[in-house]
């Protein structure tokens, strides 16, 4: 049960298949070692927020579970099912397309710059994927997404042009749309960084909501540290491509063990 | 002025051949249009084709367009008129007997294949102008490649295309003259040539060339202009084409009085 000081549910326990493992995952560009030996798993339902200086691999974590980057060395597992490479007598061979794309159809992101199809209204960007990748009716598709335009507070942009938007308007459909597509995994990369400000609040209120009514397994990276205590359960500290400690939010944000987090917290928190 | 003094004659000599010099003018404006569909076709399969990741589907599409860009038209042209039949005239029984003595539609392959060679480049690059977000984007949305090709990268690169395109279309307008020396295809230019017997160079071609294909040029540029307005305002940048052409003044905006 949540107590009034504990605004998120509670870490589901740790049983069951991992939504995503990774097992000894190496990412290098070219002789840039990115991330060395990495292993950790999300359980289903699960919000993990990675934190850490830039340039420590966190968005490279993301973009390899959205299957934008290759991965070099090492194994992803989403629900248990090898997402880039399997091992398979002794040897890493990569898997199927077909294989990787029913693992991506479950995982949704979120980008910094929104990305939205500026060819597309509103309302085109949101049933697009869900009517031509999905295979639901259109019909369907676009009731689901006035339910999520009203959702995320846009209920009379459906018509609109994504250009004639202002950020924090166009990543709210950017949510929107990720969220069309009922993800098992939700990757928010940064999604406030671009954003003016005054308008970061209401982007993270509404991940807040979907963060409390639905049981999506997220992977955050951001800048924004309240947020990142209020909705995850784990946060891991990164530092050269490396798990530097991991924890209960309330721990690391209030009592951080290592030298490195204090300093990294010291420097965004102020203080 | 001595020189124009002949002038007004010559001018009821192109009226007399005016039958023959339309219909020199349909035969161009044909071939322009359907060398230009072609080239189209070619330069949208060959560019997508050419920026393909992958290596064996990308090189020999390289060739191609390399190919088809080093050749001269009238080179390309010959090859068609002149050499492809001695093939057919010396072994009986090859099929496609009637495309290869159909010298106009020759014609418009040789258009077609030259200028979608160039017209290929055009379209490989606008496709790697459309930006990488929307490239991750479609990857994040699981859309296969032929649907975001059609649905997300197309419609964008369209708009970063087209000048090239519309380039590229006028150089075909002007590179059909080259049909004249084709057997059995008289296009304008072609006519000009016959008229200039009556006349002189400077009235069939200087004037009447100049004047005809500077028509049919502007109207190209003007339609492919219209095209261009329309996909820009399709991706939100710009009025729409309604808006360009509606008689109605536009407000003075401030600082525009000065």
């Amino acid at each position: 049960m949540p107590t009034p000081t504990e605004s998120h549910s509670p870490a589901p326990a740790e049983a069951g298949t991992p939504v995503i493992e990774f097992t000894d995952v190496e990412k290098r560009f070219g002789d840039n070692v990115v991330l060395k030996d990495l292993n950790f798993s999300v359980a289903r339902g699960e919000r993990v927020t990675l934190i850490g200086p830039s340039g420590s691999g966190k968005t490279t974590i993301l973009r390899l579970v959205m299957t934008l980057e290759e991965l070099t060395g090492g194994y992803i597992h989403i629900d248990g099912e090898p997402l880039t490479h399997e091992q398979r007598g002794g040897k890493r061979v990569p898997v199927s397309k077909k294989q990787q794309k029913k693992l991506r159809t479950r995982i949704g992101m979120v980008f910094q710059q929104f990305n939205l199809f500026p060819n597309m209204t509103v309302l085109e960007n949101i049933i697009e994927a869900p009517v031509h990748v999905l295979g639901q009716s259109k019909q369907e598709a676009v009731q689901k997404a006035k339910s999520l335009l009203e959702q995320v507070g846009l209920p009379d942009k459906a018509d609109a042009h994504p250009t004639s938007l202002s950020g924090g308007q166009q990543q709210r459909v950017a949510i929107a749309r990720a969220l069309a597509m009922d993800p098992e995994i939700l990757l928010l990369d940064e999604v406030t960084s671009a954003l003016d400000p005054e308008v970061v609040g209401d982007v993270l209120n509404i991940l807040r909501e979907v963060a409390d009514t639905t049981n999506v397994t997220m992977l955050i990276v951001t800048h924004e540290m309240g947020f990142a205590r209020d909705v995850s359960h784990k946060v891991m500290m990164f530092d050269g491509g490396r798990v530097v400690e991991e924890g209960h939010p309330e721990t690391i944000f209030t009592a951080p063990e290592h030298e490195r987090t204090q300093k990294f917290l010291g420097a965004v928190l102020g203080h | 002025m001595e020189f124009f003094e002949d002038w007004p004659g010559y001018l009821d000599v192109a009226i007399n051949w005016s039958d023959r010099l339309l219909e020199g003018l349909w035969t161009t404006i044909q071939l322009t249009i359907f060398g230009g569909l072609l080239a189209f076709v070619v330069a949208v399969v060959l560019g997508l084709i050419a920026g393909s990741p992958r290596a064996w589907l990308r090189v020999p599409a390289r060739i191609i367009i390399e190919l088809f860009r080093g050749v001269s038209l009238v080179v390309l042209l010959f090859w068609l008129m002149f050499v492809l039949p001695q093939i057919w005239m010396r072994a009986d029984g090859l099929p496609f007997e009637g495309l290869v003595y159909n010298t106009f539609l020759l014609g418009v392959m040789a258009l077609g294949i030259n200028y979608g060679a160039y017209g290929a480049e055009a379209v490989r690059a606008s496709m790697t102008t459309v930006p990488k977000g929307q490239w991750e984007a479609t990857t994040a949305l699981s859309m296969s490649w032929p649907h975001k090709m059609r649905r997300v990268i197309f419609p964008q690169a369209w708009a970063l295309m087209l000048p090239s395109l519309t380039n590229l279309w006028v150089h075909l307008l002007k590179g059909s003259a080259i049909a004249y020396i084709m057997p059995f295809v008289s296009d304008f230019t072609a006519e000009l040539n016959q008229l200039r017997r009556p006349t002189d160079i400077w009235f069939s071609h200087a004037f009447i060339g100049l004047v005809v294909y500077f028509i049919l040029a502007l109207i190209i540029t003007l339609f492919m202009q219209a095209l261009e307005a329309r996909a820009k305002n399709k991706l939100g940048r710009g009025p729409s084409l309604l808006e360009i052409l509606s008689p109605a003044p536009k407000p003075v905006t401030a600082g525009g009085a000065r």
